[in-house]
């Protein structure tokens, strides 16, 4: 009987936490990491991106994504959409070939990959006969035509993959039908290049590594036309009114050719070495685009003076008078050019180019060729990310001001809306504002709009003004002198090169109901900010806390503090520093955080922490941590690890005793060189047959770093009897010790003059002295303790101040809960004892239920370092669910993990990409999108049917956006209630709609 | 070294006579004071305790008022002490069927050694004690039987394979570092399929003088198969480490030995262990065996039963300074009950007589500033008054500063 009740509300739980947590991935923000390849589809108006690790990745309209990845791991090479349709081909680097679909399904477009094929050449032939080098989706939609590094062209019907051996252009055809100087004498090398007559589609233009090109009938199956360039080919563009063919050479040279007419053989109307004169790199592409009057577009990528500029990349844009090259900070991956007109044939409107680190789209339709801003694929590492700090459900007001600010900052950009169009996003609109902020290794903090699918920039703060660095802002390598050639303009933003790493960026907090923000950074230097809407002259008071209060025996071996600048700074509207901390020794700040209430602020380092009231501008407290027997937190930051630092110094006196003996050999004999050498072989052998060793030590007082700080909470709650609450401070540290003080302040209108004091009232070892990494007091009803300010805004409840408080310490093995205000162990949660994985990553998060809308609970969510995610309840620390999501080796990964507020989370997947992930099941934000093929269709050959009915009903252009959403809504209840009616698979592979 | 012991105690147990049942109940007893021997019987049941004995002793020797220190020979030849009703009671029993009795004189300039092997243990007996002492390098010094920690012990044996080993090692109050390494390895599993090597954690080193090495326990090659009741299979080399200093104040691991030779065999009632016996090492005990050695019985009511229930018993030893003013130099004591005594020596030797082992801790040139206020603490005299105890909250109120374990 009891066992039964209680198997019933272990079911019943089961269920709840069904309501509450689910675990996705959801979407992909940033700069996908290490593109190889870029394909553009002017009738969807969607942009494809495929990287080397074989992701293929869509772009349209703001909000609408798309990706997939490829089973084999190997880099995609060539992206081509059939024309007109919604189906894309990729060329991957193990030369197979895979077609994908945009499938609607219940109203929302998915990626699937629907075929993939490898090329089979004749029984003993060599792999290069069948070696993919270049592919062109013919007009028709359902060819498609392969060139290969044999020189043979295959042409295979799609979608099916299935070849058209009969049709087939081999090597052999072409030398046969092209005079002898040109076929015979040597090899034509592979097919560089496959091109379509714009004006006849039964012309393809096949080009040759070794310069001929050859027009092709495919009726016929002969050569009509042989163009007989000499110099390596690179790329061929057929202009479009099909009479001219433009090929672009290795040696740096572009050549126009005449293949109107009936002459055979083309002549060679035009041959330009651009950057001439001396010798050049190679054009890798061409392309000419007309315009309604006047002179053409001419784009070309590379061509660069090989010894001047060659390490330059660049693409030229020739118009008229105009002659740009515009100068990217990575190397080029692809481009092209989105044409304006219903049929985009029209006017180039926009270059996109696609570089290693960023996606560039320049206008070329405003004075002066702006960059248009990109709404998603931003380069998040434009310097590398050095931190991130999320904050949930901003006012209003803040976002704005925000919003105003970064405004006045992206005047250069053009004002041209985002030229890709294609799809339609269907996701709800957020239900909150979030705020992401990136800090970088150059002292700036990057704020970012987290609410949906696009991760949006929104304001950058740079803190560096408030220092004296090495770099001028004011000398500007990058702008051109007047009549300089190559006529080189800087363009893109991607910029790892940081001036100064002191700089950079370690922990940042936002009070978003104030405005306050304070930031931190590698060389012990903390600012408070303001958010000030008009710009401001002024100088930032700067305070000093020695953090080693007379300690002795200790030498800094790390940086020197960051000068300050003397005289008043010209800060832009935006978040204005007022107060800057400068930790002595300058360490790099471990744990920050703001009291917008209180107006404190802690900070701490690896020596200690402090505490510094921002209002009176004078520092409260500051207490050492540091224990007398740990000389390395002293060293600096070069000796992070006892064991790196070991292992450094060996090799190091290993390298030197080499070179000693090197040096000896000159003066002595070779014999001496010999002995050294073997005695280093013999240590290198040693080294190798060591096997890796871990000692099983229990974790003594005197370890490395016990002194470092970990993190820092502010809590109004009973530390020192149960009858009165007062403000306190708690910080925790890497040795497992817990500080707490009791923080006394004066009444509001004494806040200016009276001191603020804080006296320790506590501390806490904790006996398996691990690193503490989160304290949080929960209260009467087992809730943490709101925000500061959160109440004030009637956006919280106020705590249950009746009941006793708790403190929960978390450390890296064990979540523990004690009594407050007498501190005694309650309850445990014991991680690393159980299962041998850590706390990485630890936050507060609000769960929601998806049944009812008044049920939630509050739980941890945690980050161990096997890369599982764990949600913990509180306040009975318990374990609720666990999702693998980070591969364990992925440590750059883990240690860049920030959760929200309400179960999700952002951790960076390379130095470019935030995935995006949900514990909620409530709370989900993923791309939802439609594309459907535009019924605008010029080419004479009709798509096929869509496969899938949800989309039989085309978007009429002309109904607006929202008439469409209802319907789809409409059909989409439809669907829905079909699948509950006759509960067929109807779900099979898809998505439903939640409700 | 420690397999060259293992070897001779081998040998010793093949040699071992098997105890005879005294049915009269009766002990024979000789005692030996100074160059003076002394035959008597004793009663088993029915004598008093150590005091009476210790009285009659004095009488049968005819040193009424002479301090002396008792000692005994047991099975193994060792010298341990008696000096009070459990070692005596455990003398008696291991009558064999003689119980030796060695007085001493208790004399401060000449400490009385205690140890292994300060007996010799071939027939000579009790002649072996002078040249014991005659050594200019005396063995180990033991101390007084409430002293005796276990610092190791083998358990489950009832339960687990015969071909595997849980050892249970205990870190508290020493000073001694557990002194192993750990390596990936991998280990060959006899499946239906036959053969198959999976990987492994392997023990790969014992650091000379840590308490892993002292028990003879643990040897280097032995395969790790759990780690406080908790399968390592499947786990990486770091995860286990984790686990391992995690549960590394009470760490139970269950290994298969290198050296299979020198397994625990059940036998009857009586447990005749093969190289295991407490000779070799301090307090190292086997609690499946029925009479254990003295040096156990201090912890004797350890049961063998769930070791990891054992294992989550005895963590809640965290130090906790509460204070108004300054958390260094706090005057006052008081111990809640808040984690189990027995496994914090520190809080049973609060208000007593600094012992030296539970309290003195060598290393204390580098000491951190907790371990520093603990051993302030232990000086009673700090503020002139006498350390006492006190689980109340209001005593924090008014003394301000309390340490609760």
């Amino acid at each position: 009987m009891k066992r039964f009740r209680r198997h019933g509300q272990e079911s019943q739980r089961e269920r709840i936490k069904q309501e509450l947590y689910g675990f996705n991935k959801t979407v992909e923000h940033g700069f996908p990491h290490q593109p190889s390849a870029l394909g553009f589809s002017p009738s969807l108006q969607l942009l494809a991106i495929g990287t080397r690790s074989g992701a293929i990745k869509l772009y349209g309209g703001p909000g609408v994504e798309f990706m997939g990845l490829h089973d084999e791991n190997a880099a995609v090479t060539q992206v081509h959409f059939l024309p007109h349709q919604v189906e894309l081909v990729t060329l991957l680097d193990d030369n197979s070939l895979h077609m994908w679909t945009l499938r609607a399904h219940h109203g929302v477009s998915e990626l699937l990959e629907i075929g993939r094929f490898t090329l089979t050449g004749p029984p003993g032939a060599p792999p290069s006969v069948t070696r993919v080098t270049a592919v062109l989706a013919h007009s028709s939609g359902d060819l498609l035509l392969l060139g290969t590094e044999g020189g043979h062209v295959f042409i295979v019907k799609v979608p099916g993959f299935r070849e058209l051996e009969e049709r087939n252009i081999s090597l052999e055809k072409v030398t046969n039908s092209v005079p002898e100087e040109y076929g015979g004498r040597r090899s034509l090398e592979h097919v560089e290049s496959l091109q379509e007559n714009p004006v006849n589609p039964r012309q393809v233009l096949i080009g040759y590594g070794r310069g001929l090109m050859v027009v092709w009938d495919l009726d016929s199956q002969s050569a009509v036309k042989h163009i007989p360039a000499t110099q390596q080919l690179e790329s061929v563009w057929w202009t479009e009114d099909g009479g001219h063919v433009l090929s672009s050479h290795s040696d740096g040279s572009y050549c126009r050719w005449k293949v109107a007419g009936d002459d055979p053989q083309s002549e060679q109307e035009k041959s330009e070495v651009p950057y001439g004169h001396f010798p050049c790199k190679a054009i890798s592409k061409i392309i000419q685009l007309p315009t309604e009057q006047g002179p053409p577009f001419l784009f070309l990528s590379g061509g660069m003076p090989r010894a001047s500029y060659g390490d330059r990349h660049c693409i030229s844009v020739i118009h008229s008078k105009t002659h740009v090259a515009l100068d990217f900070t990575s190397r080029i991956i692809d481009f092209f050019v989105i044409r304006d007109g219903p049929d985009h044939t029209g006017e180039p409107s926009a270059l996109v180019v696609l570089v290693e680190e960023e996606l560039v789209v320049i206008d070329l339709q405003t004075e002066g060729w702006p960059v248009i801003q990109t709404p998603y694929l931003v380069p998040l590492h434009c310097s590398a990310i050095t931190c991130s700090h999320h904050v949930s459900a901003i006012p209003l007001k803040l976002w704005e001001r925000v919003l105003s600010a970064g405004a006045l900052q992206n005047t250069h950009y053009s004002k041209k809306p985002w030229p890709m169009t294609g799809g339609q996003n269907l996701a709800p609109d957020p239900p909150q504002r979030d705020l992401l902020l990136t800090g970088h290794e150059d002292g700036t903090v990057r704020f970012w709009d987290a609410s949906g699918v696009c991760l949006y920039p929104m304001y950058k703060l740079s803190t560096a003004g408030v220092f004296l660095t090495d770099s001028d802002p004011n000398d500007n390598l990058n702008q051109g002198t007047e009549g300089e050639w190559p006529p080189f303009r800087k363009v893109g933003c991607f910029d790892p090169y940081s001036d100064d790493p002191r700089l950079g960026i370690q922990k940042i907090h936002l009070c978003k109901y104030s405005g306050y923000l304070t930031v931190a950074g590698t060389a012990g230097q903390i600012l408070v900010l303001e958010l000030n809407d008009e710009a401001a002259e002024q100088t930032v008071e700067a305070t000093v806390a020695d953090l080693l209060q007379g300690q002795e025996g200790f030498r800094w071996k790390g940086h020197t503090r960051l000068e300050v600048r003397e005289e008043p700074v010209t800060f832009p509207p935006g978040f204005q520093p007022f107060a800057l901390v400068q930790c002595q020794p300058p360490a790099v700040v471990t744990a920050l955080t703001l009291h917008s209430e209180w107006k404190l602020v802690t900070f701490g380092t690896s020596h200690g922490f402090g505490l510094y009231d921002y209002q009176q501008k004078n520092n409260v407290l500051v207490r050492c941590t540091l224990n007398p027997s740990d000389q390395l937190a002293m060293e600096g930051p070069l000796s992070r690890v006892k064991s790196i630092k070991k292992s450094l110094r060996q090799s190091f006196r290993r390298i030197r005793r080499s070179r000693v003996s090197l040096r000896k050999h000159h003066v002595n004999n070779a014999a001496k060189l010999q002995q050294a050498n073997a005695r280093l072989e013999a240590e290198l052998a040693e080294m190798e047959l060591a096997p890796v060793q871990r000692k099983i030590e229990p974790r003594s007082p005197d370890d490395s770093f016990t002194g470092l700080v970990r993190t820092l909470y502010f809590a109004d709650t009973f530390l020192s009897d149960s009858s009165h609450n007062t403000p306190s401070l708690w910080a925790g540290t890497n040795g497992g010790s817990v500080f707490a003080y009791q923080l006394r302040l004066p009444p509001v209108e004494r806040r200016g003059e009276d001191p603020v004091t804080a006296h320790p009232a506590k501390e806490i070892q904790l006996m398996h002295r691990a690193p503490v990494v989160g304290i949080l007091v929960l209260d009467g009803h087992g809730s943490p303790l709101p925000e500061p300010l959160e109440v004030a805004h009637d956006l919280a409840r106020s705590p249950d101040m009746q009941g006793s408080h708790s403190l929960l310490v978390i450390s890296e093995e064990q979540f523990k809960v004690f009594t407050l205000p007498k501190v005694s162990a309650k309850m445990k949660l014991k991680l690393t004892a159980i299962d041998g994985s850590r706390v990485r990553r630890v936050g507060v998060a609000w769960f929601g239920s998806t049944r009812t809308d008044d049920y939630g609970e509050s739980g941890l969510t945690v980050l161990t370092n096997q890369g599982d995610l764990h949600v913990v309840s509180l306040p009975g620390v318990k374990l609720q669910v666990q999702y693998p999501c980070i591969r364990r080796e992925d440590v750059s990964g883990i240690a860049s993990c920030v959760f929200t507020k309400h179960g999700q989370g952002f951790y960076l997947i390379s130095p470019s990409e935030f995935e995006r992930f949900s514990l909620s099941a409530r709370c989900v934000v993923e791309p939802r999108s439609l594309v459907e093929v535009s019924s605008q269709t010029p080419s004479s050959t009709l798509p096929r049917a869509p496969p899938d009915g949800a989309s039989v009903e085309r978007r009429n252009s002309t109904r607006d956006g929202a008439a469409v959403l209802q319907e789809i809504q409409k059909s989409l209840e439809v669907d829905q209630t079909t699948f509950l009616e006759n509960g067929t698979s109807a779900l099979a592979g898809g998505k439903v709609l939640s409700s | 070294m420690v397999q060259s012991t293992g070897v001779q105690r081998a040998k010793m147990s093949r040699h071992q006579r098997t105890p005879l049942k005294n049915t009269n109940n009766v002990v024979e007893v000789k005692s030996k004071f100074e160059a003076e021997y002394r035959r008597f019987a004793l009663k088993k049941s029915g004598t008093g305790g150590f005091q009476e004995f210790y009285r009659l002793l004095q009488t049968v020797h005819r040193i009424p008022s002479v301090e002396v220190l008792l000692g005994y020979a047991d099975i193994y030849g060792d010298l341990l002490p008696i000096n009070n009703d459990d070692n005596f009671y455990k003398a008696l029993s291991s009558a064999n069927p003689l119980l030796r009795i060695i007085i001493q004189k208790r004399d401060v300039d000449e400490p009385v050694v205690f140890a292994t092997n300060s007996l010799q243990r071939r027939k000579k007996g009790l002649a072996g004690l002078r040249p014991a002492q005659q050594k200019t390098k005396p063995g180990l010094m033991i101390g007084h039987p409430q002293d005796f920690r276990q610092i190791s012990s083998i358990i489950d044996v009832d339960i687990l394979p015969e071909t595997h080993r849980r050892v249970r090692l205990h870190k508290h109050g020493t000073h001694k570092p557990l002194g192993f390494y750990i390596r990936d390895g991998v280990s060959v599993r006899v499946t239906p399929q036959g053969v198959e090597k999976v990987p492994g954690v392997f023990i790969s080193r014992l650091v000379r003088g840590g308490l892993a090495e002292s028990t003879g326990l643990l040897g280097v090659n032995d395969e790790i198969l759990e780690v406080n009741g908790i399968d390592v299979d499947s786990k990486s080399l770091d995860q286990v480490t984790d686990m391992m200093v995690a549960n590394s104040h009470n760490l139970i691991v269950t290994v298969k030995p290198a050296n299979q030779r020198n397994n625990v065999v059940l036998r009857g009632s009586k447990v005749s262990v093969g190289g295991n016996s407490s000779s070799g090492s301090i307090g190292s005990t086997i609690s499946h065996d029925l009479a254990p050695s003295p040096a156990s019985q201090s912890v004797s009511h350890y049961s063998n039963s769930n070791s990891v229930a054992e294992g989550d018993s005895d963590e809640d030893g965290d130090i906790i300074i509460e204070s108004d003013i300054l958390p260094y130099l706090p005057d006052h004591c008081v111990s809640n009950g808040n984690g189990s005594h027995r496994e914090f020596p520190l809080s049973s030797s609060l208000g007593q007589r600094p012992l030296p082992q539970s309290i003195f801790l060598p290393s204390s040139g580098s000491l951190s500033d907790s371990k520093a206020s603990l051993n302030s603490l232990t000086t009673p005299t700090h503020n002139g008054s006498p350390t006492k105890t006190s689980s109340s909250q209001e005593s924090m109120r008014e003394d301000g500063n309390i340490i609760t374990m």
